[in-house]
């Protein structure tokens, strides 16, 4: 049986208990949610933190509030996916939420796994996800233990992969996330929080908790997300399309289109949405947009499925991201 | 390098309610509620298949939700209510689910089957008329090698309508085929 | 050495049952039963290997090599042996005897002596009082390592002579090259108005069973070893621990528990198996083992990689006047059943439609990889799948709709086909009317619109093997039964449950027979020390040949107790019947006694009532080199249609139907038939859409994706609805006329729906798994004005040896191999695999 190392735990109740046990504990401690990516992990000796910090106790991390029209919606980073996509507020009125919260791996995983834990998914890669014994046989990987990422040998970086499906719709719905550190809080864009590299993926501060994801009001807007994999539950995106537009009577007054699981962070294609800014969003409009965002998309190949593959659907699911929202307006 | 270490010295006791048992139960603080169930609890029944939340074969309920067993550890249990396939029969009567897998053949090496027959058994307390979609989404975080799935839902639909107290019987096509 | 005689001498001895007891209707066989395990299996009681706990009992764990192809240098163990905790550490040296499921192939280690042949191949073991620490030992243990050139693919292999892999088979990498000829095959061209030439590739997969293995070896200080493990084949694992470890094997117990599923990936001995046992011996306790999931991939022995060629010349209306077949196997690192799995590769493409000539040319190379070996269907899914859709593409050359095609052409019941295989009953023409009026086909095929399709295929297996895997003249499966004075009756059969239900099966037969409730039957099998030998879990065999021992049996103590109840009751013995229970006289069924009853009138006159069965196949009447693998005392039967919806604008495939008849002869327990249709259809549907075994070539030849995350086993999302068609043809050979059910509706999922791709886009996938990448390639390739396919388009150039001719039944062949041959001609040969090479 592939088994936890030893940790210390400690079971804060309240944030600021959880900040000052992690100022205590020091950079070898790490927070755990719902830990269905941290586990794993951790028997695989990816994270071999010396305590984890437990968030599950905190009462002020399980709320979500507003979202009715109008009003922004807020979503605690501790509830969990079921709960989120599964709430009746956030299926009325943020169906692309609760849509991308309900395509996360299993039911049993997402009764545990939470949406604070799904944005801060450590990134994947075939050649990282793997127990310590297999990585041992190729001599390790740039991410942990090693000094080279196996799929881009001669690159100075890591490749590993974005593979949350919730964190591509919050950097398109223009989400920004409440981090708290002992300081107090800090609130940045989504966009701002990820960052475009395998290993340092996140702008958060080690100590800082990712506390609230707020989500804008309401206002003639409208989202989207598909997600691309082998298998119908359990898998990891090989490519995510979240796709906003905001409309003004029939014309495209604003857009974003991010793309999931073909670069370390969500990448936006600001060219796509471009190029349907100001649109009745026709067939060659669209057409125009899948080519925009086809051509940065850079798989690598270190997920299921071939790269070139990969890259290829990013045109179609942009397209029936596109063609969804119009159909629906 | 990483660095292993063996067991940790001193253990960790919790109490829970297992099976509607309250226990106290003392365990080598890593481990997972998996292990606990396992090893120090002596409850065998729930079984794995790759301890890393990728089969959902040690499903069991935690506050009456199906979890992984292998991904929840057991320190954060203290206090919970945790139900294993060995709480489904009432005495030495099985549960209409446990009823319906027997007679269906829903279990052919048993293996996968109490995992889903706990996941089964949350899904039939929140809605006691699944449709086929239904039972396919609930049980879509269980693997199962064997059966291809159908004779599962064919189960967990007869078991359904039992509890409903519906006078059914499995349907002659499910038991000897389309003639 | 092998001996005719002593086979014709074995058989005759056999009591194959032909029907049922006469004089009233089964009241158990072909009705629906729970099985006897089925309330243990829903309560969590059923007790897996790695439910086992003994006290004092250690966990072992292996250090796997981390290279792919090496000679080990150095293993210093020194540092592990010191962990506190560690009670005991073992490498090679401690356990050099060689084993391996095949007499000819005993290439495999308990832990590598001097070369590691693939990343996972075990060095040391550990024994320590848990987990964790044993865990911890191994990073104690360094291993110097000097690297070896990695073997990749069956192409390098054959092009590659040094290193060699193992230092035996025929040259350089190839484990073994098969040549036959039935007929002469440029005749059968010749004689044919059309031929066509087509390559297949069948990628290799895994058997995914959900149990990882496990096993627990207790050493007792009376000098007996005891061996807990999940297996498929007890038997066969008594002989290697007996073999490796140096023990009489009347001193080693082996106990299969219940299998967590199995599929073939639990039927060779294992180095973990063997190595618990030594770590027991050493440490003088109980010794558990429970592989991580990552390590199942290592044990691997799942389906071979195949690549295909065959031709075929056919009349204008159909008639294949010949076919030419030849296979490359990628073997992986390891023998393993891998001599049978080529012989399967070409020993049945001749039972489903009539081949008048037959050419087969198989060859295995080793590589650096997990071992592949025999996965559910053995050898034969593979060429199924190249065959169903050369099939396909002929009927379409000829015009033809496939299904009258094959209608038109199946071979008879009670024939012998070119290769010598003894074909019983044969209901493929039933199975594909069924399914052809099920499905609607002759209203969907070629006329669904764009994107949706359906395709047929049809295949054949095996109801177990006609030869051991060892050579011997003993029976393949025997049963005993014990009568209790209470009423209850015992069996005990080395059979092993793996999930299919066969020790239900015991129990109905036995049940049947003595007239009592399956309720009143204790099943106690797969126990070396309790139970009489069942040769194990594979090649379909255990409900036609246990099931046969378990008639006999039942049929011997029903004749005894009948016999003396007949006495009591003062009516003639013919009078007497077995029913609820109760033995009476059929005229005036008042007159009787309860079973139990009867049973004491037994015991009083004779002493303890027991009796025995046993059962031994048929002799096949092909007596040429190779000959033993491909006969069966039965055959089964299946086609299938599936139905298809193929996105063409990314390839996807889904499929939301399939139709399925099966020939299953006759069922014994209706319900676990239809589990084993529709779980064989499960299997199908992951091989042909998603499951695949893959290697980093360029990382050290690593295992890709070694988790039930990345290796793609289908969800219930997946899954497609299956309208089932049960055809029962009672075969004579079967119990009740029951032939096999676990393994053959497996084999026409893939070419099904294959040829349903082809009706739904106009593209050939000839490859298995049939992914969206290469769907669409084959898609595009035809927008492009290209052949619309995607498959291999090569065969490499394999040195193959002078065919074995022998002349076909109907130009007077006997069997035996063409006098000019010299080689393999003659009867004394033996016509087993494994007595083939017994020199080796």
């Amino acid at each position: 049986m592939l088994r936890l190392p030893s940790f210390d735990y400690l079971q804060p109740k309240s944030l600021r208990q959880a900040l000052l046990m992690k100022q205590e504990a020091g950079p070898e401690a790490m927070y755990v949610a719902g830990g269905t990516d941290l586990y794993p992990n951790m028997k695989r000796r990816h994270q071999e933190p010396k305590t984890l910090i437990a968030l599950s106790g905190i009462k002020a991390l399980n709320r979500i509030t507003g979202g009715a029209r109008g009003a922004r919606l807020s979503v605690g980073a501790g509830v969990t996916l079921t709960q989120l996509h599964a709430h009746t507020r956030v299926r009325k009125n943020y169906p692309a939420l609760a849509h991308a919260a309900e395509l996360v791996s299993t039911p049993l995983l997402r009764n545990m796994g939470t949406f604070g834990g799904n944005l801060c998914l450590d990134t994947r890669c075939n050649y990282y996800n793997q127990t310590y014994e297999w990585r041992k046989s190729i001599d390790f990987c740039m991410k942990k233990d090693g000094a080279i990422c196996w799929v881009a040998p001669s690159s100075p970086r890591c490749w590993a992969v974005s593979s949350s499906d919730t964190a591509p719709l919050t950097v398109a719905m223009g989400a920004s996330f409440a981090l708290v550190g002992l300081d107090g809080e800090r609130v940045v864009p989504a966009a701002e929080f990820y960052v475009d590299d395998g290993i340092q993926y996140l702008a958060k501060q080690p100590d800082e908790i990712l506390t609230e994801v707020r989500l804008p009001a309401l206002n003639n807007w409208d989202a989207t997300y598909w997600k691309l994999r082998r298998r119908g539950s359990f898998d990891f995106p090989v490519l995510g399309v979240a796709t906003w537009i905001r409309w003004e009577d029939s014309y495209v007054a604003d857009a974003q289109i991010v793309l999931g699981g073909v670069a370390s962070h969500p990448r936006a294609v600001p060219e796509a949405a471009q190029a349907i800014v100001g649109s009745e969003l026709g067939d060659d409009v669209i057409e125009a947009a899948a080519e925009a965002a086809f051509r940065p998309a850079k798989p690598m190949d270190n997920t299921d499925f071939g790269l070139a593959w990969r890259k290829e659907m990013v045109r179609n699911y942009v397209k029936g991201t596109l063609e969804e929202l119009r159909t629906r307006h | 390098m990483a660095s292993r270490r063996p067991d940790a010295p001193s253990k960790h006791q919790i109490q829970l309610v297992v099976n509607g048992e309250p226990t106290e139960v003392l365990f080598a603080p890593h481990k997972t509620l998996l292990e606990v169930l396992r090893e120090d609890l002596g409850l065998t029944g729930t079984k794995h298949g790759c301890e890393l939340g990728e089969c959902g074969t040690c499903a069991v309920l935690l506050d009456g939700t199906p979890v992984l067993s292998c991904l929840v550890l057991a320190r954060a249990c203290d206090g919970a209510i945790v139900d294993t396939v060995e709480s489904m029969a009432d005495g030495p009567a099985l549960h209409p689910l446990q009823e319906a897998f027997a007679d269906l053949g829903a279990a052919q090496c048993g293996y996968c089957t109490p995992g889903f027959l706990v996941t089964a058994k949350a899904l039939l307390e929140t809605n006691p008329s699944p449709s086929r979609d239904d039972i396919k989404d609930a049980l879509a975080g269980n693997l199962c090698r064997c059966t291809g799935y159908l004779k599962i839902y064919e189960a967990v639909e007869l078991a359904a309508a039992k509890m409903r107290g519906e006078q059914v019987e499995p349907s002659d096509e499910s038991i000897y085929g389309r003639q | 050495m092998a001996d005719s005689k002593t086979l014709e001498q074995a058989t005759p001895a056999v009591a194959v049952p032909r029907e049922a007891p006469a004089e009233q209707a089964l009241r158990i066989i072909g009705t629906p039963q729970r099985k006897v395990d089925a309330a243990a299996k829903v309560t969590g009681q059923t007790a897996f290997a790695d439910d086992i706990e003994l006290p004092r009992m250690l966990y072992a764990k292996l250090l796997r090599s981390t290279a792919p192809h090496a000679r080990i240098r150095h293993i210093d163990t020194s540092k592990a042996v010191t962990l506190e905790g560690v009670k005991a550490v073992i490498t090679g040296k401690d356990v050099p005897i060689p084993f391996g499921i095949l007499p000819v192939s005993q290439d495999e280690h308990t832990l590598c002596p001097d070369t590691v042949r693939f990343v996972g191949d075990p060095v040391a073991a550990v024994a320590a009082t848990s987990e964790e620490i044993a865990t911890a030992a191994l990073d104690l243990i360094d291993v110097e390592y000097e690297p070896l050139e990695t073997i990749a693919t069956p192409e390098q292999a054959v092009r590659t002579s040094e290193p060699r892999i193992h230092d035996y088979g025929p040259t350089g990498n190839i484990h073994k090259l098969i040549d036959l000829e039935f007929g002469d095959i440029e005749e059968g061209f010749a004689d044919a108005d059309h031929v066509r030439e087509d390559y297949f590739f069948y990628g290799g997969n895994t058997h995914l069973a959900i149990e990882q293995h496990a096993a627990v070896a207790s050493w007792s200080p009376a000098d007996k070893l005891t061996l807990w493990s999940s297996t498929q084949t007890p038997h066969y694992v008594h002989r290697a621990a007996a073999k490796v470890l140096e023990l009489p094997a009347s001193r080693v117990r082996v106990i299969a528990c219940p299998n967590g599923g199995g599929f073939g990936g639990k039927s060779d001995p294992f180095n973990h198996e063997i190595a618990v046992a030594k770590l027991s011996m050493i440490t003088g306790r109980p010794v558990k083992i429970t592989l991580t999931r990552e390590e199942v991939f290592y044990c691997h022995r799942g389906r071979h990689p195949t690549l295909m060629w065959v031709k075929s010349g056919v009349t204008k209306d159909g008639r294949i006047t010949g076919m030419h077949f030849k296979t490359l196997l990628d073997g992986g690192a390891y023998g393993s059943y891998g001599v049978a799995s080529a012989y399967y590769t070409g020993a049945l493409q001749t039972v489903t439609y009539h081949v008048d000539r037959y050419k087969f040319q198989g060859a295995r190379a080793f590589t650096n990889k997990p071992p592949c070996g025999p996965k559910r269907g053995h050898g034969t899914p593979q060429p199924r799948f190249g065959l169903e859709i050369h099939i396909d593409k002929l009927a379409e050359d000829l015009g033809k709709d496939p299904a009258d095609m094959r209608l038109e052409h199946l071979v008879p019941p009670d024939s012998v086909t070119a290769n010598y295989l003894k074909i019983g009953s044969m209901g493929l023409g039933t199975c594909i009317r069924k399914v052809v009026d099920g499905a609607a086909w002759r209203d969907k095929f070629r006329k669904l619109p764009y994107g949706r399709g359906v395709g047929l295929a049809c295949s054949s297996y095996i109801s177990g093997a006609g030869l051991p895997i060892y050579w011997n003249n003993m029976p393949h499966s025997g049963v005993q039964l014990k009568l209790d004075r209470g009423g209850g009756v015992t069996v005990f059969c080395g059979s092993t449950d793996i999930g299919q239900g066969s020790d239900s099966v015991l129990a109905y037969i036995v049940a049947e027979v003595l007239g009592v409730e399956v309720a009143d039957i204790q099943v106690v099998t797969a126990d070396t020390d309790l139970t009489p030998v069942d040769l194990g879990s594979y090649s379909s065999r255990v409900t036609l040949m246990s099931g046969n021992a378990a008639l006999q049996a039942a049929e011997r103590a029903r004749e005894i107790v009948a016999g003396h109840a007949a006495r009591k009751l003062d009516v003639p013995v013919d009078r007497v019947s077995f029913a609820e229970n109760r033995v009476f006289d059929v005229e005036h069924p008042d007159t009787g006694l309860t079973f139990a009853e009867a049973v004491q009138v037994a015991e009083a006159a004779d002493g303890t009532i027991g009796t025995i069965g046993s059962y031994t196949p048929p002799r096949s009447p092909g007596r040429y080199r190779g000959a033993g693998v491909g006969p069966s005392p039965a055959y089964s039967y299946s086609a299938a249609i599936a139905e298809v919806e193929v996105d063409p604008s990314s390839g996807i495939v889904v499929v939301p139907r399939i139709w399925i008849a099966h020939d299953v002869g006759q069922s014994i327990n209706p319900v676990t038939v239809m589990g084993q249709v529709e779980g064989s259809i499960y299997m199908g549907l992951g091989e042909a859409l998603m499951e695949e075994m893959v290697y980093r070539a360029n990382r050290n030849l690593v295992h890709r994706i070694p988790s039930m995350l990345d290796y793609k086993s289908p969800t219930t999302l997946e899954m497609c609805d299956v309208v089932t068609y049960l055809i029962e043809d009672p075969d004579p050979n079967g119990p009740y006329g029951a032939k096999e059910v676990g393994q053959g509706p497996l084999l026409p999922v893939p070419p099904a729906i294959a040829n349903a791709i082809y009706d739904a886009v106009g593209v050939r996938v000839d490859e298995v798994p049939m992914t969206p990448e290469k769907v669409l390639k084959a898609i595009k390739a035809k927008a492009e004005g290209k052949e619309g396919r995607y498959g291999p388009t090569s065969f490499p150039d394999v040195a193959w040896p002078e065919p074995i001719r022998v002349p076909t039944p109907w130009e007077g062949g006997d069997g035996k191999a063409a006098a000019a041959e010299g080689q393999g001609g003659s009867a004394a040969d033996g016509p087993s695999p494994a007595s083939e090479e017994r020199q080796h």
